[in-house]
């Protein structure tokens, strides 16, 4: 049960001299369970990366597999992959259009050519699983808040009942909490039904907190694909393909090249106030 | 696909056609499709054929880019050829099973494929090398005469250029929305024609929340820039004629009597 | 006087259900007072439905007050016959780069505002090219907008409004929808046309990073301002900051947290130099 690429090239623009490489030799193993967080400044693929995991943009050349079968294969079953690889596109919410909540989660298991009840009572759960409560079920997805209707937008695709979940910026234009919220959910999420997740994401901050392998873009390339840990090492390279370390550690940095012992490679607060606390005292 | 539609679309330049007065290439255009009906004769094509290079070679646009307009209407102009090829009546030509080409037929055919395509051509010359801005602001000095009948010539005007600008930002819009939806399960491909019209809802709704959120983000923005219609406005590039505004009048009407001429001696 | 001011601003709008029956009185703005000096960087945080961009579209106009006053460079912005010097004087950036852009052409764009003001053609040419090379986005002006990243989209727009020379210019969350980068490039633009230009700034953002050279801090909660002062000053208030929905910079939260365990450290410390300064002295008291 995985999800590979192989040697994925993806170019589009035709043969002229405008044509972009928008993915460059891309191989992968996403294997089940994993959180993983895909992170790259806009234009490095990633977005593009991501509509192949589920078959919606077709390679140039290379391969996918899911599950040991090449979802471009003339007989394979497309909607069957979507269902199983769900994606959530950026600002999400922008795709609502039914009249009530309900309705609206209720379209991806219709789809599907559910029975009523089986497509309900996935609604139901998927709802419950973004966490949103009973009172807005009914409610017209124009009139919730930012954060709740982007909530509904993710039960949408979770109650497809997917295996991975790939998540696109989802934390784009909330503030704060409203990006706290999210992220927790996801983790719960991902703690309770073991789902593989892939967050798509450009803040190294939000991602370090919660994944466990990151994959860095560049010009349609993966530059690097390792634990958090491993990846922050590299805080340097990043900077040049505009992407940034999380700040803990610059400050862990900056602390070592005064000469004080601590570890540079802490990738949370809480990690970083044991290493400092544990020179003091 | 959607990014392939060119008809419309500026290619940015510096040339002399790019720098001519909207006015003169809207003027151009239009007297450049009336001589293609007023001409009726092989050299007539010759010389709108050479007319359009040397208009085309001027404009420093790339000739593929010109041609790729066209694939939008290769259909259309297959069916004119193909009905004008058989349906003529005249001397027949060569017959195959029931359907007769008359040697009428093939000139028609031949003739209305050249139209057309100039046709399509010459307009997209115009689109190529003007700006949907320059463009808007020669129609509303062109039209300004309508004022006087009460036509809301700024309003129009203002109404096309942001149209303009907003329809490649709804394009890649629709894009998104149609790839999320299919990645709930919707099929936008399949059914019959009732059932295709009913995938089209979780479309439209987005989308025309979206236009609907827009042209409300605009209006504000535009106002908060202090914009109150067309009285008391100024142009950052009124439209002035320019000595080779009037060389290129000139040459539109040499050529347009030219072709006047080959119809009536020719 | 400052250049913006409000006494006792009130907002109320109306919430109708789907009927259009009244279901209640919501107040969007509560009672602030606000006095900007001319040539200040102000920031206004808060999260998302505090009231900020309710109270920035009052500054130039788009909003009326239900009660008090907003005065801008003197002028009450009910005076409607102040209007448009208002909303020339107070310029406005709004969050979406996409739906704010009106001309197809970048240059085009920046002479919009001009235009509307009747000002001379020369001098809207004068005007657009002073006002892209502000922004650092002279280059691009015979670009499409449509081309340009976000980050880039938001620096014309911000072009557009000086181009009617403001005294003020009021930044509805400019960098919302951006990415890092993107975001990075309309601070350093937004700082630059305070320190080069000395045009008055009000930020409304959510991110504390971007505060951090603000001269005066203001953050609203439930329509009215909760707390304010100095970067410094509101970045020593972690607690009561989380309990508002905002984060802060991890360099002071680690501070904080530092602090909390028992370490002998400042409040508000805002960059890391100072933080890895002040532990620095600690370290070597220890040794």
């Amino acid at each position: 049960m995985s999800l590979i690429l192989d040697h994925v090239n993806y170019i589009y623009g035709g043969d002229t001299a405008l044509a972009v490489h928008a993915l460059n030799d891309v191989n992968l193993v996403i294997p089940d369970g994993q959180f993983i967080g895909l992170i790259g400044h806009t234009g490095s693929g990633k977005s593009t990366l991501v509509q192949h995991l589920n078959g919606l943009i077709k390679p140039t050349s290379g391969s996918i597999y899911y599950n040991g079968e090449d979802i471009h294969d003339q007989d394979y079953d497309k909607k069957k992959l979507r269902s199983k690889v769900g994606l959530v596109f950026q600002y999400p919410e922008h795709q609502l259009f039914e009249i009530d909540v309900f309705k609206d989660v209720c379209f991806g298991p219709k789809n599907l050519g559910l029975s009523k009840q089986e497509t309900e009572l996935r609604a139901y759960a998927a709802l419950k699983q973004v966490g949103l409560e009973d009172e807005y079920f009914y409610q017209s997805p124009f009139d919730l808040s930012g954060g709740q209707k982007r909530r509904v937008a993710i039960a949408g695709v979770l109650a497809m009942k997917p295996e991975i979940l790939i998540l696109d910026e989802p934390t784009a234009g909330l503030d704060p909490k409203g990006r706290d919220e999210i992220l927790d959910q996801i983790a719960r999420l991902k703690e309770e039904t073991g789902i593989t997740v892939i967050l798509v994401s450009h803040s190294m901050e939000d991602v370090a907190k919660y994944v466990e392998r990151i994959i860095v873009m560049n010009q349609g390339s993966v530059l690097y694909d390792d634990v958090p840990r491993e990846v922050f090492k590299h805080y340097k390279e990043l900077e040049q393909v505009g992407l940034a370390a999380p700040q803990v550690t610059y400050i862990m940095q900056a602390l070592a090249s005064r000469g004080l012992p601590v570890r540079t490679d802490v990738t949370t607060i809480e990690e970083a106030k044991q290493e400092i606390r544990s020179k003091f005292l | 696909m959607i990014r392939d539609i060119t008809l419309g679309q500026y290619y940015q330049a510096d040339s002399v056609i790019h720098k001519l007065d909207p006015r003169v290439k809207l003027t151009a255009t239009l007297g450049f499709i009336i001589s293609l009906f007023v001409v009726n004769s092989w050299i007539g094509y010759v010389v709108a054929a050479v007319f359009l290079a040397v208009v085309i070679k001027l404009s420093k646009v790339p000739f593929g880019y010109m041609v790729k307009g066209m694939k939008a209407i290769v259909f259309i102009l297959m069916i004119t050829v193909v009905f004008n090829l058989f349906l003529t009546p005249g001397e027949p030509l060569v017959t195959l099973w029931k359907l007769t080409i008359t040697k009428e037929g093939a000139k028609l055919a031949g003739m209305m494929a050249v139209r057309l395509s100039f046709l399509i051509v010459g307009s997209s010359v115009m689109t190529l090398t003007t700006t949907p801005n320059s463009l808007t602001d020669g129609l509303e000095k062109l039209m300004r005469p309508l004022k006087i009948f009460k036509v809301p010539v700024h309003e129009v005007a203002m109404m096309m250029s942001i149209a303009l600008r907003f329809i490649p930002i709804l394009l890649e819009e629709t894009d998104k929305i149609m790839k999320a939806q299919i990645a709930r399960g919707a099929d936008f491909e399949s059914g019959n024609l009732i059932k295709k019209a009913k995938a089209m809802v979780p479309l439209l709704v987005p989308l025309f929340i979206s236009a609907f959120r827009r042209a409300n983000d605009l209006a504000m923005a535009m106002e908060a820039r202090c914009y109150r219609g067309g009285e008391n406005r100024s142009k950052m590039k009124p439209l002035q004629y320019k000595g080779r505004d009037r060389i290129a009048y000139g040459v539109l009407l040499v050529y347009f009597v030219g072709c006047v001429l080959i119809r009536i001696y020719l | 006087m400052g250049i913006i001011k409000t006494d006792k601003l009130v907002f109320e709008y109306i919430r109708r259900d789907e009927e259009g029956n009244v279901e209640g009185i919501t107040r969007a703005v509560d009672e602030v007072d606000l006095d900007v000096k001319q040539g200040d960087f102000i920031a206004i945080l808060g999260h998302n439905g505090s009231g900020k961009s309710t109270l920035a579209k009052h500054i130039n106009a788009i909003f009326y007050p239900t009660e008090g006053t907003v005065w801008v460079d003197g002028m009450d912005t009910q005076d409607e016959s102040k209007l448009w010097d208002i909303r020339q004087e107070a310029g406005m950036v709004f969050q979406n780069p996409d739906n704010q852009i009106i001309g197809q052409v970048v240059e085009e764009d920046v002479g919009f505002g001009p235009e509307n003001m009747g000002v001379p053609t020369k001098e809207i040419w004068e005007r657009v090219e002073e006002s892209l090379k502000a922004v650092g986005m002279y280059e691009y002006r015979k670009h499409s907008p449509n081309k340009l990243s976000g980050g880039q989209k938001q620096r014309v727009s911000i072009a557009g409004v000086i181009a009617m020379h403001p005294k003020c210019i009021i930044l509805d969350e400019p960098t919302a929808m951006l990415d890092p980068n993107g975001r990075k490039e309309v601070v350093r633009a937004v700082r630059a046309l305070n320190d080069v230009e000395g045009i008055t700034v009000v930020l409304i953002t959510h991110y504390m990073e971007e505060i951090i050279h603000a001269d005066m801090v203001f953050v609203m909660d439930k329509g009215h301002i909760a707390m304010e002062g100095t970067p410094r000053e509101i970045f020593s208030r972690v607690d009561e900051l989380k309990e508002l929905r905002l984060d802060v910079p991890q360099v002071t939260l680690l501070a904080h947290e530092l602090k909390e365990s028992g370490m002998n450290l400042p409040d508000g410390i805002l960059t890391i130099e100072e933080l890895t300064e002040a532990l620095m002295a600690n370290y070597k008291g220890t040794k």
